[in-house]
């Protein structure tokens, strides 16, 4: 019975893919070039998505190639991308550290854990990590303020939308996306104190047809504004074709949603890149956290949509200039969370909440 | 009526399931051809990359779609060569083949002085029957409003089930699959036909493909799939080796992919169901699926080709 043993172990073949395929992501690991004499600094980059991604990865890469036009042949820059997180990214990091990469850049939040623990391995390597909330001594911490710039832009959403509702496609339940979705809300409140963000988690960073058809369900529970954490433009696209309005992220991507596009929070990684090498160059690098924001230029609100209406850009530019001069703060001290109760802020890097007018749960 | 969420995701269930269909039908072809061909996700990928292409230079949707079915159906050949001719695993081959063409794909958005990637379509298949059709109580937003590859992945449907069952040369197909020896020794040419459907499975997965990259997410980026193209390998089980059933089959994963979201705007309690759970749902639902309809006696009333993934020796038994 030949045949059905195969069937067997075809059936099984499939299921194991269906689960790697749910699990997401393949592994398009690479190892680094061949050590090269002289003063050249081999400096590393580990996306977990396409650089090609016009959203987060693409960000990174810009600032990579920022690093490169200003240091030329100093740097030798290596970039690996849709390298998933988890444990087995370690072994992709302490890689391209035994290839000889002195300086090392992680910039997706799962990367943490695994780069601690490289550096942990590699102490002559300095490990440069994005978005999370732990150092070391041979790993510094490096993210910025991307809620000043979602505060501004929830104000052209609250300002934008008709239905009030706001549909928000969440990638994951961490810090960094509340942050960015209690900025955005507030932001939107302020304009327009009777709207509601709804929240949809999708679990992804970058898989455009979830992402657009997460969209797509917020469009059919009535929401006329769409926004977003993920690296893809697909719910820009379905906000276009509903009709719809739309607030990117990363990147200007006004050319996938040419009239839905209102705004976006947006980011300029090529100084800190730039910076972090010099010191790497000169010896004088040490461990810290860096929290960039817009008066450092790190973080900015991606240009206007046609769509916004001048007395909204001119609300928004205003509150730009006193975020940028430090007389605004984004987040009230103490704050109302989702059920309506007056809490503390406590720390933002861990905030676990929901504000007042976000639909949802916190908890993914 | 037509805003209620089942209508809704019923329809985004359609649109969904349209590269579903081309995918599993033309996987369906390929498997009663006896030929096993696990290369799905790479050929749609290809197919993907090269429709956005060739409407991308010239502008024209219908070029796009050929030029799709047609590298797909290239990478297909060097499957069908290699288990037909070649005679090695056919598991192996496949595989081989979603890996090339996962990083093909990939290498063919980037190449050039100007790389299509980050790129939106020029153009997009739109709704056809749009406006007043769709606004007949729910069989107008159901059958009106959808672009032309979704009619035309229901016609293909059609168009397969007609030529398995009905036809003299889906009868040879069925038998080649069956049994090669006895086709062979009835007077078909059994290489011949692996061949020619093995390509059009690839060309359909292609089909499929260019339906992400020119109307589902009209835009080429790295991987814009998911994981169609495994879904469509499943799907096949799942639909018996029968294209008519592959639409429904299609269509049940495609709500599944939608509803994971539609609960969490529900609100309580449904908002309380970890969203990590929701998005194992149409996966889960596949496995399941799989399980029951492939264990047991069940089986052999499935319509499972006999020798499916057995290489063919001429005069040798």
């Amino acid at each position: 019975m030949r045949f059905t043993r195969w069937r067997g172990f075809a059936v099984l073949l499939v299921a194991f893919a269906l689960v790697v395929a749910a699990c997401g992501g393949d592994d398009g690991a690479d190892t680094g070039t061949p050590d090269q004499p002289g003063e050249v600094l081999k400096v590393a980059f580990v996306h977990v998505g396409p650089v090609a991604d016009k959203g987060w990865s693409w960000a990174h890469d810009q600032g990579a190639q920022f690093l490169k036009a200003q240091l030329g042949d100093a740097v030798d820059i290596t970039t690996l991308e849709i390298i998933p997180e988890g444990s087995d990214s370690q072994r992709v990091f302490e890689d391209l550290a035994a290839a000889g990469n002195k300086l090392i850049f992680g910039t997706s939040f799962g990367y943490m854990d695994p780069m601690l623990a490289a550096a942990e391995n590699f102490p002559d390597t300095v490990f440069m990590h994005a978005t999370g909330f732990k150092t070391s001594e041979g790993m510094g911490n490096y993210f910025g303020a991307a809620e000043e710039a979602r505060y501004l832009s929830g104000m052209a959403a609250g300002a934008a939308t008709e239905t009030n509702l706001i549909g928000y496609v969440a990638a994951f339940p961490i810090p960094e996306v509340l942050r960015g979705i209690n900025a955005f809300t507030l932001g939107a409140l302020e304009v327009n104190p009777g709207v509601e963000v709804q929240v949809v988690w999708t679990s992804t960073w970058f898989d455009p047809p979830k992402e657009g058809t997460a969209a797509e369900s917020l469009l059919d529970a009535g929401a006329d504004v769409i926004a977003m954490h993920q690296d893809s433009a697909a719910p820009g696209q379905a906000a276009e074709a509903a009709g719809a309005k739309w607030v990117g992220y990363n990147t200007d991507m006004s050319e996938f949603a040419p009239t839905a596009w209102l705004t976006a929070a947006i980011w300029d990684w090529g100084p800190i890149y730039l910076e972090t090498a010099q010191q790497v160059i000169a010896g004088t690098w040490e461990s810290e956290a860096f929290y960039g924001n817009m008066a450092g230029g790190m973080v900015a609100l991606a240009p206007f949509g046609e769509s916004v209406e001048q007395a909204t850009r001119d609300l928004i530019l205003e509150r730009q200039a006193q975020i940028i001069d430090g007389s605004f703060s984004i987040f009230p001290d103490p704050i109302m969370n989702q059920d309506g109760e007056s809490q503390p802020l406590g720390d933002i890097f861990g905030m676990d909440f929901f504000v007042q007018g976000v639909i949802g749960s916190p908890t993914g | 009526m037509n805003e209620s969420l089942l209508i809704l995701t019923a329809v985004a269930a359609i649109s969904l399931g349209t590269p579903l269909i081309f995918a599993t039908v033309g996987e369906i072809i390929t498997e009663r051809a006896g030929i096993l061909n696990l290369g799905v996700q790479g050929m749609m990928l290809v197919g993907a990359v090269s429709g956005f292409w060739a409407t991308f230079v010239s502008g024209s949707l219908i070029l796009g779609v050929v030029v799709a079915m047609v590298a797909a159906a290239g990478l297909a050949a060097v499957h069908a060569f290699t288990s037909i001719t070649l005679r090695v695993s056919q598991i192996v081959s496949g595989l081989a083949l979603t890996l090339f063409g996962t990083g093909l794909a990939s290498f063919l958005g980037r190449a050039g002085s100007e790389p299509l990637v980050g790129s939106p379509s020029r153009k997009v298949f739109v709704p056809l029957l749009d406006g007043a059709m769709t606004e007949i109580p729910v069989v107008g937003p159901l059958l009106f409003g959808h672009d032309a590859l979704v009619y035309l992945a229901v016609i293909v449907a059609g168009v397969a089930s007609y030529y398995l069952f009905h036809t003299h040369l889906g009868l040879s197909l069925r038998a080649v699959g069956e049994d090669p020896a006895s086709a062979e020794s009835a007077g078909v040419n059994v290489t011949w036909v692996r061949y020619a459907h093995v390509m059009v499975g690839g060309a359909l997965a292609g089909l499929g493909g260019a339906y992400f990259s020119l109307a589902l997410v009209p835009t080429w980026q790295d991987d814009p799939i998911g994981a169609a193209g495994w879904i469509a390998i499943a799907l096949v089980i799942l639909a018996s080796w029968r294209p008519w059933r592959a639409v429904f089959a299609a269509y049940l994963f495609g709500a599944a992919e939608r509803f994971q979201f539609t609960l969490q705007t529900l609100g309580e309690p449904w908002s309380n169901v970890p969203s990590t759970l929701l998005a194992m749902l149409p996966f889960v639902l596949a496995i399941v699926a799989m399980i029951v309809l492939t264990s047991g006696k069940r089986a052999r009333f499935l319509g499972a080709p006999a020798a499916l993934g057995i290489p063919y020796f001429r005069e040798q038994r």
